[in-house]
């Protein structure tokens, strides 16, 4: 039985009348790359929102890296998001800093490095990434889509984070930066990170998921109708699934 | 009657979506303040943002004000000259412009500039910030975007806009000298007696007050629409709108309430 670094239990969320999410319970293990597929509406950025605790349960217990999210208050739950990186869909640089600005920030923020000190740990991320110091003084407007994705790969990763979430990481993007992207999630977090990162990717990029991905939940409507490893994921005979696999990978 | 009692059932449920609506709109503002009064005495304290806000509101804004300052003081001079002349007290022109300037167009006037230009391009850039999820990315990095976005420019606003009003005053008493002395030809021993006589330093506190006050206004409607925003370019467009249209009416209401206070307070009780 692997460890859990999130956990959530009959977890409902309720805006008014509407229900997003329904009694959903899933143990994301720690050091996996664990994706959340499901049609547009299912419920996966509210899911990805509780986790953040930018929004809290209705009814439910969640769970994340020993703590009881919706129970932290404000500056506990300011000091709980630093164990986190997120890659957003559109990478959310800081459009008026450049690329060593844009990784080096979250390095200022939060430790006590000095100027050579965040500039080598800079380089160094930027070579993870796959990209050459080159880059280091462009604004995110004088770089590509791809390249603007690494930056923000970059930063996230810039504080260690023990849990690295990715919101359709491969969006918008060409085939040849889609397979870059996908490879730099399978490798770059592990070898980056002293710790076992656990990455948890919100996707319906259906091919991409099927390789990177150790385990694998089906979110449906608010709940979750399948979560297993990946090889028995693809072998599923739940009707909804089996459909939106068959319509995605042909 | 079916159709009358339909009628009147969508007009109070018209009404009642509008009152909810101000009212929510209240509540939310009401909120904005009290997060950016939170923050503002929450470390780390952001000097360097404040400092480029400071320097983006005041410094570029100079020119503008020059500007503006100079023609007002010069056709306000032309306007009282023409009504004092009548009554031949047209010696008195120099300080009832002073007294206009420094108690009412010059706070009034630096705030609206100060709205168009500064409080506009708050909420558009915070609003872009919002649609393209860079607030999202401060708040998922535990950094409070009220703190790291809106303090700074709120402070800054309220510390440049009293520099800014002072500005205005010096500028446009220099086109009211010109035009008094040099163009309608008052005598220059009689301009400067009268303006001895009836215009005090005291004068300045009203007009720096009430320009410390619109400042902090604009820069918490500014940051305020701008965190408001939702969706695309659309919601940043209507955003800026917003910011300036109820920056401005804010301003224009509060200037006759700040005045009432102000004269009780400074001239009645002799504060």
């Amino acid at each position: 039985m692997l460890e859990s670094a999130i956990s959530c239990r009959n977890i409902t969320k309720k805006y008014g009348e509407h229900t997003i999410l329904k009694n959903l319970s899933i143990e994301i293990p720690k050091g996996k790359i664990t994706t959340i597929l499901g049609y547009s509406g299912a419920g996966k950025s509210t899911l990805m929102k509780h986790f953040l605790g930018l929004v809290k349960p209705t009814k439910g217990e969640l769970t994340i890296l020993g703590n009881e999210v919706p129970n932290l208050n404000d500056d506990e739950l300011r000091k709980f998001r630093k164990r986190f990186g997120m890659l957003f869909q559109y990478a959310a640089l800081f459009d008026s800093l450049t690329t060593y600005d844009n990784i080096a920030f979250p390095i200022k923020e939060f430790t006590k490095l000095k100027k050579k000190e965040i500039l080598k740990r800079v380089q160094e991320l930027l070579r993870a990434v796959g990209l050459s110091d080159e880059s280091l003084y462009k604004l995110p407007s004088e770089l590509s889509g791809g390249m603007r994705k690494r930056v923000g790969l970059a930063r996230a990763l810039a504080l260690r984070p023990e849990i690295l979430l990715y919101d359709e990481p491969t969006t918008g993007l060409d085939p040849i930066t889609t397979k870059m992207v996908n490879d730099l999630i399978t490798t770059t977090g592990r070898t980056e990170n002293t710790t076992e990162l656990t990455s948890v990717i919100i996707s319906h990029d259906i091919q991409a998921t099927l390789k990177i991905s150790d385990y694998i939940a089906f979110l449906e409507r608010g709940e979750i109708i399948e979560f297993s490893p990946t090889k028995e994921f693809k072998n599923t005979t739940h009707p909804t699934i089996r459909k939106f696999l068959d319509l995605t990978t042909h | 009657m079916t159709m009358v009692k339909n009628i009147f059932i969508r007009f109070f449920e018209y009404i009642g979506a509008q009152v909810l609506e101000k009212l929510e709109g209240i509540g939310s503002f009401t909120k904005h303040f009290l997060d950016i009064s939170y923050w503002t005495f929450k470390r780390p304290y952001r000097i360097k943002l404040f400092l480029d806000q400071f320097y983006f509101i005041g410094n570029k804004s100079l020119f503008i004000i020059a500007l503006t300052s100079v023609f007002s003081g010069m056709v306000i001079t032309y306007q009282t000259y023409i009504g004092m002349k009548v009554m031949g007290a047209y010696t008195l022109v120099g300080p009832i412009v002073v007294l206009t300037i420094a108690k009412e167009l010059a706070p009034v006037f630096s705030a609206i500039i100060v709205t168009g230009r500064c409080g506009a391009a708050m909420a558009a850039e915070i609003g872009t910030m919002k649609v393209t999820e860079q607030i999202d990315a401060l708040e998922v990095m535990g950094i409070s975007s009220r703190q790291y976005l809106g303090v700074p420019r709120v402070w800054a606003t309220m510390l440049a806009l009293p520099l800014l009003n002072l500005v205005f005053l010096f500028v446009a008493n220099i086109g009211s000298w010109f035009v008094g002395v040099e163009v309608l030809g008052i005598e220059e021993a009689k301009y400067y007696s009268k303006l001895k006589s009836f215009v005090s330093v005291s004068v300045l506190f009203e007009g720096l007050i009430k320009a410390a006050v619109f400042g902090y206004i604009i820069g918490l409607i500014g940051t305020f629409h701008g965190f408001k925003v939702q969706g695309g370019a659309e919601g940043v467009g209507k955003g800026t709108n917003a910011a300036v249209v109820w920056g401005m009416i804010v301003i224009l209401i509060l200037d006759y309430f700040l005045t009432s206070i102000l004269v009780k307070v400074l001239y009645e009780y002799g504060v």
